[in-house]
């Protein structure tokens, strides 16, 4: 059992006056502790410490070690100036004490017997570079050195302690101390996990290390829980605390035990551990019991992660795993009563998790926002163990919706056992539909890839094709730009407005902007922040537009008005921590409502103080806050206006070329036919592409035989006349000789009338008379009517409902001249 | 003219001519795709092409196929994905959405269509639908995490297109037309219309978001085309069991088209349709189709209908016509009331007291509320509770022609009611 690993991890506690300064190490058995220097305690009253953390290299990112260049021996640490831990711990916390000496960079290590006792330091990582002790630092830790003398000190006591301490009573009392604190560890970063989501300060302080990459679990971070100020329990002595423990296992033994026996069991563990149930949590009579308890619960999965490092072989395994994190944690709670055997697999359970989240870490040093999710697994799966079986891989690492049931309960903080078992199976669940994924069925047989020149131009061209840059809107860009990361960097809200006729690449542009500014986030050269799209086109309200936003932010899914009443609970209020909103509303002028309350919030929130939103409003008329706002709406959306002129020519022309990327697909000249025509149009973009987009289908389908396959300008005017010719010459002309016959009298009673509108009777008797001059027989009534809607259901005519028989009137739904014209050809 | 009533044995004919008929009348009446295409074989491979594309290389279109009614706009629809299922490749793939405008007529209803067609809805587990906007939500949602080359392509085909741009705000256009322009799952929408003014009935957004590709269907043959196509489709299939019969049959066929030119007046109005009426009377007797037939369907097909129902209405409802038809001349056409109908007949009556019984008022308005039943004459304003029957003002439906011509088909009808009705003043 004690083989497992071998990790050295120095704490260093800051005492008040009370205590010197001491280092502890725990190393023992191949297992890992954390290292701080105690600067300050203060024991009498509050028990906590100020600390100094030295780090070893197993905490160095495995990218970070090469920069040492050299090989480290497990005696040496590093002088930890990683900001963001917190050097606030429990004494409880504190194991024992070691010896660390500094040394020189350039000194080996002395030969010591006592390895387990004493360490080294040389160089201080700040993490992100090691660097040689300052003089000042490296005098300082002489001194403490000779201050302290050489008598280890443990310090065990904490609410987590109890725990352990039944277990050392079972084990060495140190390994035990050692499990503890590496339980503190884990405890600190599964806090600081749960802290991501929560609001308090201190707590999103851990949530950002961890982001930060630091590969270390928040081992150095405060616990939580044993802080002084948070609760009365925290002051209990850490004996106290066990008694306490104790009673509560009496009180919930059975079931306590149970629950962690199934967890190990999910891991492997002897079968014979019976199953466990949420209940038993509830039974837990006092809060604090129940606190304790989870803190231990948290603090196991440490012990395993000092197992771990010795299994890191198992990288294969993913995300998913955490969720038996919490299971394990559980486990550990169990130890008070299970015999030592139990202890063992959950160790080595533990140990795998452990792993797996030392993984995590370094999976979240690349990426920041992956982190969330996988918090939010372990947390989750902490509380709902009855559930977890059903958890897939999937949502874990996706829906970030997990949040939101798990956030009341987790805002509590404390962790009341009534409300865990409740909350739990909420979002495992079946039946709800928002954890449905829908999607298209995949298709059976792949695509085809483009087998010509023609082919592949047309992929190119189509509308949806993103290119890496939009050409021609380098300006519009950079003022979005621009306003935005302003914005950003002020932590303030604000509105824009940006107009333009369909077609002329809005939403592409805002969405460049969007992802530039999402790369510079993640290079940390801006502020992070969140980016929201609602379209008002798909929404089937105008007031949906509150849900949708509101289940951008926090996954809850609720009516409209009580989306809007908690999103302006959300904008008003101050959160400190709240990370920037870009919203886009496409669309704009579809949430007009006659009230305009819902562009009214819309422009109000970014108004207030907190609320760190940045709209990007998106229409295309350029008046619309001036046509349709009411002066209250329009003042709040402001004056930063950007309004995107339809293309020109040569812009078209160059979106074109761009896209085509030096293919000869197209001639020089024909794609200036092109650009000219839409932009003497339009100027829609879309209408470009999708001319040149049917252009290569014409030549394609024309130019079979010989292989000059490029697209003329013929194939741009034949593309041009089908889309754009209009329609009626050529129904006319296709039409049926008593249609025309009809069309004819029509024009005959018009001009008879000078009225450009007939009854059917009237024309009736000009068509008859039109027959005998043609020499045709002429139509029965019945006939004519039917004449008469056939015109009108293609639209050639107005008529009115046909009920009227006779007395129906008729009008033209094109110019007589080109009725004229479409029937003198023939 | 075409030879006729060939002496054969009655029974081998009856199964003969019961094939036939059966063949004729799956090929008209039933949407079937085994016939040929006429004349529109640019279309056929523009639209061909276009859902190749889709299903192949995922390409994401949008089209819109317009022509009149009787067109064959489903018809060409229909052939091209009968030629496509024909490839496995895209049998398998291919996922179809029918839409038509007259079932589907809000979004919310087309939302839940497209849903179930989609086979999406077990998604939703034991909720099956929610509201309008969870529905539209987790479509789009739903087509969102597609992408070109890996989800299945989809193919909307909306019938009554010009019925889907009633909708409000469009949204479900909207959002088809998004998709197809957005790099989503690959999609294709396929309009059907008879309206071709439908462009201008789009959004502008919806507009530009649509390909503007049309595919027109004019159905602009000549006669000659015509008599082609009637020849083909009246043709009886090499497979028919009677060769003998089938032979005889065709030739007939042949040989009758050349002569006919009957059809010259409407050849153009609708193909088949009326070859239906003409089929009837292909008997056990009278086996082979003459062109008298033709004619006679023909005249059958064309008879006004207002005028057929004239024919059976009594003498004083005659009367009553022939008195509104006066007073339609008098007052050009403005609305009369039935006093003044009345009045009129009285006038006709005291001239001609011999030859028509002079029936009371009541009788004569018992009479006036029969045509209004069958509404040859109709009231000028919604009929109020207020005014006087006697006094409402009305229109008559018929026009002065149909009278006339309806008077002279009248069986037995008094010489001096004719004469009264081709003049007022003759009893001056």
């Amino acid at each position: 059992m004690n083989t497992r690993q071998q990790s050295k991890r120095i704490y260093a506690w800051f005492g008040r006056p009370t205590s010197s300064d001491r280092k502890l190490r725990t190393l023992q058995y191949k297992q890992q502790g954390f290292f701080a220097k105690i600067l300050l305690t203060n024991c009498a009253q509050q028990k906590h410490a100020i600390v100094q953390w030295f780090s070893h290299i197993t905490e160095v990112p495995q990218n970070k070690r090469k920069l040492l260049k050299r090989e480290i021996p497990r005696q040496e640490v590093f002088f930890d100036q990683v900001s963001g831990y917190d050097t606030d711990i429990a004494v409880e916390t504190i194991i024992k004490s070691v010896t660390v000496i500094p040394l020189h960079p350039g000194e080996t290590l002395p030969i010591v017997l006592n390895t387990e006792q004493t360490f080294y330091v040389k160089q201080s990582w700040d993490g992100k570079c090691f660097k040689p002790l300052s003089p000042d630092t490296f005098s300082k830790l002489k001194e403490a050195n000779k201050k302290r003398g050489d008598s280890p000190k443990f310090l065990p006591k904490s609410p987590l302690y109890p725990l352990d301490v039944i277990c050392a009573l079972e084990e060495e009392t140190e390994r035990v101390v050692q499990s503890v604190t590496k339980n503190k560890d884990v405890e600190m970063e599964i806090e600081s996990k749960h802290s991501a989501s929560k609001s308090s300060v201190s707590k999103e302080r851990h949530s950002r290390r961890i982001a930060n990459g630091m590969k270390t679990p928040t081992a150095r971070k405060k616990l939580q829980l044993n802080s002084p100020t948070k609760s009365p329990q925290s002051k209990l002595s850490g004996q106290d605390v066990l008694e306490l423990l104790d009673d509560c296992g009496a009180a919930s033994e059975p079931s306590a035990t149970k629950r962690k026996v199934k967890f190990t069991g999910i891991l492997g563990s002897p079968p014979k551990m019976s199953c466990r149930n949420d209940e038993p949590k509830s039974k837990f009579g006092s809060a604090e019991c129940e606190q304790s308890l989870s803190d231990t619960i948290r603090l196991s999965p440490y012990i395993k992660a000092r197992d771990s490092s010795k299994e890191e072989k198992n990288l294969h395994m993913k995300e998913d795993s955490i969720c038996l994190i919490g299971h394990q944690k559980v486990g550990s709670v169990s130890p008070v009563l299970t015999p030592r055997s139990h202890r063992k697999c959950a160790l080595r359970t533990s140990a795998r998790i452990a792993e797996q989240i030392s993984l995590l870490n370094i999976l979240e040093a690349e990426k920041e926002e992956d982190f969330l999710p996988s918090s939010d697994a372990s947390y989750s799966s902490s509380e709902e163990e009855e559930n977890e079986v059903l958890y897939t891989p999937k949502r874990n690492s996706k829906s970030r919706r997990l949040f939101s049931t798990p956030k009341s309960s987790r805002k509590s903080s404390v962790h009341t056992p009534a409300k865990t078992p409740k909350k739990t199976p909420l979002p495992t669940t079946p039946k709800t539909p928002r954890n449905a994924t829908p999607e298209i069925p995949k298709r059976s047989h792949v695509a085809q890839k483009p087998a010509n020149i023609l082919e592949e131009a047309r992929l190119r061209l189509h509308v949806s094709a993103v290119p890496e840059s939009l050409p021609c809107r380098e300006e519009e860009f950079q003022d979005i730009y621009n306003f935005v990361e302003s914005k950003l960097i002020d932590g303030t809200g604000g509105c824009m407005y940006i107009s333009g006729v369909p077609g002329t690449g809005k939403t592409a542009t805002v969405h460049e902007v969007i992802r530039c500014l999402q790369q510079a986030a993640e290079n940390d050269e801006l502020p992070s922040f969140q980016f929201i799209e609602i379209n008002g086109m798909k929404l089937t309200d105008p007031h949906q537009a509150y849900v949708q936003i509101l289940e951008f932010l926090t996954g809850q899914k609720v009516t409209a008005t009580h989306a809007a009443t908690l999103l302006s609970k959300l904008f008003c209020t101050p959160g400190p921590k709240r990370k920037t909103t870009v919203l886009m509303v496409d669309e704009l002028d579809l949430l007009w409502t006659r009230k305009q309350n819902v562009m009214y919030n819309l422009f109000d929130w970014p108004t207030q103080k907190h609320s760190k939103l940045i709209i990007l409003a998106i229409a295309n008329t350029m008046d619309l806050p001036e046509r349709i706002m009411m002066n209250r709406v329009a003042s709040r959306l402001g004056l930063t206006r950007m309004s995107f002129q339809p293309y020109t020519y040569k812009q078209l022309q160059q979106i074109i070329s761009s896209r085509l990327s030096n293919m000869k697909a197209f001639e020089e000249d024909a794609i200036q036919l092109v650009s000219r025509k839409v932009a003497a149009l339009s100027g829609d973009a879309r209408r470009c592409l999708d001319i040149c987009r049917r252009a290569t289908e014409i030549c394609e389908f024309a130019s079979q035989k010989n292989t000059s396959r490029v697209v003329r300008m013929a194939h741009i005017t034949e593309a041009i006349d089908e889309m754009f010719s209009s329609p009626y010459i050529n129904a006319i002309r296709s039409a049926s000789l008593h249609e025309q016959v009809f069309l004819k009298a029509i024009l005959a009673e018009f001009r008879r009338a000078g009225v450009e509108e007939a009854t059917l009777q009237q024309v009736y008797h000009q068509h008859v008379a039109l027959c005998r001059i043609e020499g045709m027989q002429s139509p029965t009534v019945s006939e004519i009517m039917a004449v008469c809607s056939r015109l009108g259901a293609c639209r050639l005519l107005l008529v009115e409902s046909s009920n009227k028989y006779l007395h129906m009137r008729v009008r033209l739904n094109i110019s007589q001249d080109d009725v004229m014209y479409a029937l003198k050809d023939e | 003219m075409s030879k006729r009533k060939l002496k054969e044995t009655s029974s081998a004919n009856g199964e003969c001519i019961s094939q036939v008929q059966r063949i004729l009348r799956e090929r008209f009446c039933h949407h079937c795709t085994t016939g040929k295409l006429f004349g529109i074989d640019q279309q056929y491979k523009h639209l061909l092409e276009l859902l190749k594309r889709t299903t192949l290389h995922g390409e994401s279109n949008s089209a819109l196929i317009i022509g009149p009614r009787g067109s064959g706009k489903t018809t060409l629809l229909n052939h091209v994905l009968k030629e496509l299922m024909e490839i496995k490749q895209i049998r398998e793939n291919l996922l179809k959405v029918h839409l038509n405008g007259l079932l589907q007529t809000n979004d919310k209803v087309a939302l839940k269509e497209i849903t179930r067609q989609l086979h999406l809805e077990n998604v939703v587990g034991d909720k099956v639908f929610g509201s309008f906007a969870e529905n539209l939500v987790f479509l789009l949602e739903a087509l969102r995490k597609g992408d070109r080359t890996s989800s299945c392509p989809v193919l909307f085909v909306l019938d009554e297109f010009d019925l889907f741009v009633h909708h409000k705000n469009q949204t479900l256009l909207y959002n088809l037309f998004d998709i197809s322009q957005s790099a989503q799952t690959p999609v294709t929408v396929i309009g059907l219309t008879c309206r071709q003014d439908v462009l201008e009935l789009l959004e502008k957004r919806v507009k530009s978001r649509f390909s503007h590709r049309q595919i027109y269907l004019m159905n602009s043959f000549d006669f000659k085309q015509y008599i082609k196509i009637f020849k083909e489709q009246l043709s009886l299939p090499a497979e028919f069991p009677d060769e003998a019969f089938a032979q005889k049959w065709n030739n007939n066929i042949q040989v009758f088209k050349v002569l006919n030119t009957f059809s010259r007046k409407t050849f153009k109005a609708l193909r088949a349709y009326k070859l239906m009426l003409a089929l009837r009377n292909v008997t056990v007797h009278h086996p082979l189709v003459a062109v008298a037939d033709l004619l006679e369907a023909s005249k059958q097909r064309s008879v006004d209908s207002q005028a057929n129902i004239v024919h059976g209405l009594s003498v004083l409802e005659t009367c009553l016509i022939i008195a509104m038809k006066h007073l339609n001349d008098v007052y050009e056409g403005e609305p009369f009331n039935f006093q003044m109908v009345y009045n009129e007949f009285q006038k006709f009556i005291q001239r001609k007291a011999h030859c028509m019984y002079n029936f009371e008022k009541p009788v004569v308005m018992k009479a006036f509320e029969h045509l209004l039943q069958l509404e040859l004459v109709k009231p000028v304003e919604r009929p109020t509770v207020r005014a006087q029957k006697e006094y409402l003002l009305m229109k008559l439906l018929l026009d002065n022609n149909q009278i006339m011509d309806a008077l002279q088909a009248y069986p037995n009808c008094p010489t001096d009611v004719k004469q009264w009705a081709t003049s007022s003043l003759s009893w001056l």
